[in-house]
């Protein structure tokens, strides 16, 4: 059974946010780490970086597969977690926690409203 | 889409926490505790795996041999009773229409252990050859009624050994024997496909979850885990050991996928044979390498290898190797480029990612002290 914090939103390509005042933590949900299985390799962007809601920032690979980050809202990255270059597996181990993989100052706070809660995203991924 | 095929042991796998992919028209378990977890488990213990996807043909009667012989490129003759081979089978052009084992239990009755993917086509062409050459000989798929597993690790000798009354010290590596484990009549062969020192059992369907059940528990102690498909890949990988549909197809003959010891000059006749006797005259225009990348990239099938500035293959197989911990890869490339130390980069969406040729197996495991 996949964990969903109440208190996080969800994207539908299955990142989470944690919104602290106009900075939105960004990771991958439970769920999806679980999908990709051990994770060897995360590919984030520099801190700087502009990104766009619903656009790639990175990648996640996983033993068998690879698979595009999507944003979940739009902005400049002023955090990276530098820590998952060498420890990868920390987002399977804790995808909500030591996982977490940008912050985004965001641009447009608006866009929040466009995400799931967590039982939108529990419907989503049919739990 | 068509339905796909089970196991007899697929009731079993969520019992063990399996998640399950389609491979080859089945459902298959990819992992069980997770793919790093269960890779190191058969490169350091054991891991028990559900083949039993794989096909199983019995090949019996006065021309059987001739007709092994007509279609695979080893040489059957040369196998005594009790010994398996292992064997591409080549089409008119070369190219492989299959991988497989040969198993002789005796003069005129063998085994043939196929892809499962490659069942039907496999029975069709061998039967195929039988016919068009007049051979006295039955083919008989008899992949439904056998289920096979998989005990691979330096500990499966340890393991199995609780389980059998035969002794398996004196059964060395491509030979096998009918005998018990756990009371169940089982044929144990000494092969594998992990780059590790196993076994594979052949047993009746209807015996594989009493089997299953009873080796993990009796290896649990010792470290003994289930392993999925996706562990498969990457042991395999490691050491080299060529996956049909990626460094084996209908188009790669076995010269090019560096099997040119299993080609055998002296045996006569068999399919393919001019093509592949033109082929080594000449030198081949491409072939199998293994490439280390120099940088975090994992290059994945399909994706273009290039040197000076041109395309010169692309990747059959790729994945960050769990015991190296540096991503790998095999990739069919042209013959000029494709000696050990040779510079290349690998397009990996879209980025030129350093890489080089090395020697290969990329893994190779560590000799037994008291063989």
């Amino acid at each position: 059974m996949s964990q969903i914090p109440a208190d996080l939103k969800y994207s539908k390509e299955h990142e989470w946010v944690r919104v602290e005042g106009n900075r939105a933590y960004v990771g991958i949900t439970d769920f999806a780490q679980d999908e990709l299985g051990d994770i060897v390799f995360v590919e984030l962007p520099e801190v700087g970086a502009q990104v766009t809601a619903n656009e790639t920032f990175g990648t996640v690979e996983s033993v068998k597969t690879v698979s595009d980050l999507f944003a979940p809202v739009s902005g400049k990255v002023v955090e990276v977690n530098a820590a998952l270059a060498d420890n990868p597996e920390r987002v399977n181990e804790s995808p909500y926690g030591d996982g977490w993989m940008i912050v985004i100052e965001m641009s447009n706070p608006e866009e929040l409203n466009e995400l799931l809660d967590a039982a939108g995203y529990q419907a989503h991924i049919g739990g | 889409m068509a339905e796909l095929k089970r196991t007899p042991l697929y009731p079993l796998y969520q019992a063990y926490g399996a998640k399950t992919v389609e491979f080859g028209g089945w459902e298959m378990p990819v992992q069980f505790s997770g793919i790093l977890r269960e890779h190191e488990a058969v490169r350091t213990r054991a891991g028990l795996f559900d083949v039993s996807h794989m096909g199983e043909f019995e090949v019996r009667g006065p021309d059987a041999l001739r007709l092994l012989q007509h279609v695979v490129t080893n040489d059957v003759q040369r196998l005594e009773p009790g010994a398996a081979l292992y064997t591409p089978m080549t089409n008119e052009r070369g190219g492989c229409v299959d991988d497989l084992l040969v198993y002789r239990w005796d003069k005129d009755r063998f085994w043939v252990v196929v892809n499962a993917a490659n069942i039907e086509k496999d029975y069709r062409w061998i039967a195929g050859w039988r016919d068009k050459l007049g051979l006295g000989a039955e083919v008989t798929d008899r992949s439904a009624e056998i289920a096979l597993l998989a005990l691979q690790g330096p500990l499966a000798e340890q393991i199995l050994q609780g389980l059998t009354d035969t002794d398996l010290r004196p059964l060395r590596y491509y030979h096998f024997c009918e005998g018990r484990v756990l009371g169940k009549p089982v044929v144990i062969s000494r092969t594998g496909y992990t780059g590790e020192d196993g076994f594979e059992l052949y047993a009746a369907a209807e015996d594989s979850p009493a089997l299953w059940e009873g080796i993990l528990a009796h290896g649990q102690p010792q470290g003994l885990v289930p392993a999925g498909l996706g562990a498969r890949d990457t042991l395999r990988l490691e050491a080299r050991l060529p996956l049909y549909g990626h460094e084996l197809t209908d188009d790669i003959t076995p010269l090019e996928a560096g099997l040119g010891v299993f080609v055998k000059w002296d045996k006569g006749s068999f399919v393919g044979r001019e093509v592949l006797a033109e082929q080594k005259a000449q030198g081949v225009k491409r072939r199998i390498a293994g490439i280390q990348m120099q940088e975090r990239a994992i290059p994945r099938q399909g994706y273009a290898v290039r040197a000076d500035g041109r395309e010169i293959g692309r990747v059959t197989s790729g994945t960050q190797s769990p015991t190296l911990k540096v991503p790998i890869a095999l990739a069919l490339l042209d013959a000029d480029y494709a000696g050990v130390g040779a510079q290349l980069t690998v397009d990996v969406r879209g980025k030129e990612a350093a890489a080089v040729v090395v020697k290969t197996p990329f893994y190779k495991r560590p000799r037994r002290s008291d063989g």
